[in-house]
């Protein structure tokens, strides 16, 4: 689950991390409010779940209450395009009024899973600021890491090795390396599954503030952080992926025109695949898991329908533990129930296919029954043009 | 012959009696597989499935001399469920269940290298299954047949999908793993294919990725170094958009790694017959056994 930026500053400083001052504003009215309370010049950011929102136009210094409402008049409601939205972009609903700061440096701090060890790595690099896969990419020795020992943490001597190591000024280690510590200790205690600083900026009076924060939460640990549920915002989420997730459909809408419905994730993506290399696109990821009861696969009819791009819909499943004969019987009260109009093309494999073919050939619908899954793909992506 | 689990295997159920636990482990003991009894807490001593429940696995390892377990406990407890089963001197840990926060499974991976001895497959996985002889998880038996290729592979229908291939063509399989689609997982793809390397009777091996990680990067090094038994491969996700987890928690493309077509050029560069899509594995497998 993605967080806002000022949700997370709010979070994170709980656990004593120095955030600047600064306020949530939803109106115009709210950010002049939130300007003349911190005083002086401030910057304006707008909250949506993507980065990259300075080059889009979404941060804003301004130098009074009265520019503050001026630019917050402007940005509140705008569509807000940056490299991470896509091309349809966000619609800016709340903004963060803060204080500003005297920047000497950026610097980046972030905290992410090593797959191979298993366990948490902590990043630090002096190049903060810019787009840090980009720093990885071309010249990885400029970021530092420390192994966070599962039950231990960063201790002090790598939060110090991290801070002399990308330059902090001895003044402001200790309390660099007390921010780092602080960091490490939030990401464990919110099950976050990324944290990012960056920048994470030195002042010239050599204090430090986490000037953006970034926290993703693990989906599989929200069962044991109620609060944090609250956060959601599904103003920020695809509304078809919203609406299947409260189904247990794991659903993801993408750009084509050719609706896919699996059973298992691995097959899922494969289907996408195979639909791209028969020549057509696919308009979704879609796993109705290993066990589709009519009910969901109903509900995953709705979700892929209800998807205007949609020209055709390939059904692909192996029936396992799931047989053919029951997702056959669903599959057709589906598409009677709903009127399915477009034509759908089934792709069978597994326990009772047989029998399950005969359900959809009997039905009278729209079904054209695949002997294999290219063929089917093949012919779905010639009937979705 | 075969990897990991064969007919002396002495499998132990954890979350025996609830409504996963009782129905998978029915369909193994109809398979065949030697379930000699299961765990569920505060229910020992009863019978279920006509086999003893205990406590704990310890119990249940010392009544029965079980030597696997697989895990059919929800997320919340599973991870303490697979750190039970390594105390208890289990060789060989089996976690099916899908949802396991991170945190707590960081937890468990450090506790297991402290149990060298103790290898656990998953967890998200379908299982082990050996054809013929023993079932551990909830693929479906029958589209199995006892033969010669080893099955590795990150996906569930997808592993039945190469599996049920192959098996039409006639052409049996010696193990087929389920290594799961977490992003901290026990068994890997090189270990699934060190295993199958050294077993005299796997005469071919399929590994079927999925973006994500470096897992198959890593795979394909090994066998260009180790392996000189055919190999075929396949990759889910090539159209998959970066930054989106795809199911899997461990499916997603980040930071520009995990990328579909890196694998693909890893493992065609590691002479791994990378199959284009996943229609063709039965057939480009029955090809390099010829």
């Amino acid at each position: 689950m993605k967080i806002h930026e000022y949700q997370a500053k709010a979070l994170l400083a709980r656990y004593h991390l120095p955030v600047p001052r600064g306020e949530v504003a939803a109106t115009a009215a709210e950010a002049e409010a939130a300007a003349r309370k911190l005083g002086g010049s401030v910057v304006v950011k707008a909250q949506i779940h993507a980065g990259g929102r300075g080059k889009g136009g979404g941060v804003k210094v301004v130098q009074d209450a009265a520019e503050a409402r001026a630019v917050a008049e402007k940005m509140l409601g705008m569509t807000l395009v940056t490299h991470q939205t896509g091309p349809e972009g966000r619609i800016v609903r709340r903004l963060l009024i803060e204080e500003t700061l005297p920047i000497a440096h950026e610097f980046y701090l972030g905290i992410v899973l090593d797959r191979g060890t298993g366990k948490n790595v902590f990043m630090a690099s002096a190049d903060g600021g810019v787009d840090i896969e980009k720093v990885a990419a071309e010249t990885p020795e400029r970021i530092l890491k420390e192994t966070l020992e599962p039950g231990v943490g960063l201790l002090p001597f790598q939060a110090r090795k991290l801070a002399f190591g990308i330059g902090i000024p001895s003044e402001a280690v200790n309390a660099a390396a007390a921010a780092m510590m602080a960091l490490a200790k939030a990401n464990d205690a919110l099950d976050a599954s990324l944290l990012e600083i960056n920048p994470f900026i030195l002042t010239q009076d050599h204090r430090v503030y986490a000037l953006d924060a970034k926290i993703n939460l693990d989906d599989n640990a929200l069962f044991r952080h109620q609060d944090l549920l609250e956060l959601r915002d599904l103003n920020e989420e695809d509304p078809l992926e919203v609406e299947a997730s409260k189904f247990g459909l794991n659903y993801i809408k993408l750009d084509g025109t050719v609706a896919c419905m699996v059973n298992g994730a691995g097959l899922a993506m494969a289907t996408m695949d195979i639909i791209k290399y028969a020549g057509g696109s696919p308009a979704n990821f879609l796993d109705v898991g290993g066990g589709a009861s009519a009910d969901q696969i109903q509900n995953a009819f709705r979700i892929l329908l209800s998807d205007f791009c949609v020209k055709a819909i390939f059904i692909n499943i192996f029936g396992g533990i799931l047989r053919c004969d029951t997702l056959a019987i669903g599959v057709v009260a589906a598409a009677r129930e709903l009127n399915v109009t477009h034509p759908i093309m089934v792709r069978m494999e597994g326990t009772n296919v047989e029998l399950g073919r005969q359900i959809l050939k009997d039905s009278g619908l729209n079904f054209t029954v695949a002997s294999g899954m290219l063929d089917g793909a093949q012919a779905v992506v010639r009937l979705a043009q | 012959m075969s990897v990991l689990v064969n007919r002396n295997t002495r499998l132990l159920v954890q979350g025996f009696t609830g409504r996963e636990g009782t129905f998978h482990s029915s369909q193994a003991i109809a398979y065949g597989t030697n379930v000699v009894g299961g765990v569920t807490p505060g229910r020992g001593g009863e019978r279920h499935l006509d086999r003893p429940v205990f406590n704990t696995v310890a119990d249940g390892v010392k009544a029965t001399g079980a030597n696997v377990s697989v895990i059919f406990v929800p997320p919340p407890f599973a991870a303490d469920a697979i750190m039970e089963a390594a105390d208890a001197g289990i060789e060989l840990i089996v976690c099916i269940t899908e949802g396991i926060p991170v945190r707590d499974m960081i937890g468990a991976w450090e506790y297991l290298k402290a149990h060298p001895k103790t290898r656990l497959i998953g967890p998200n996985c379908p299982g082990i299954i050996t054809p013929g002889e023993c079932k551990i998880g909830i693929m479906p038996g029958h589209i199995h047949l006892p033969g010669h290729v080893g099955v590795v592979s990150r996906s569930g229908t997808l592993t039945y999908e190469a599996v049920g291939q192959l098996t039409g063509l006639g052409i049996g399989q010696s193990t087929c793993i389920g290594i799961g689609g977490d992003p901290i997982i026990g068994t890997t793809h090189i270990d699934a294919i060190q295993l199958f390397n050294d077993d005299p009777d796997t005469h071919a091996i399929v590994m079927i990725g999925e973006i994500g990680g470096d897992n198959e990067e890593q795979a394909a090094a090994y066998i260009k170094q180790h392996v000189n038994k055919p190999v075929v491969g396949f990759i889910a996700g090539q159209t998959a958009p970066p930054g989106r987890r795809m199911g899997h928690a461990g499916a997603i493309i980040s930071g520009g790694s995990g990328r579909a077509e890196d694998k693909m050029a890893a493992m065609a560069d590691a002479g791994i017959v990378v199959c284009p899509t996943p229609a063709d594995i039965g057939a480009k497998v029955k090809s390099v056994l010829k």
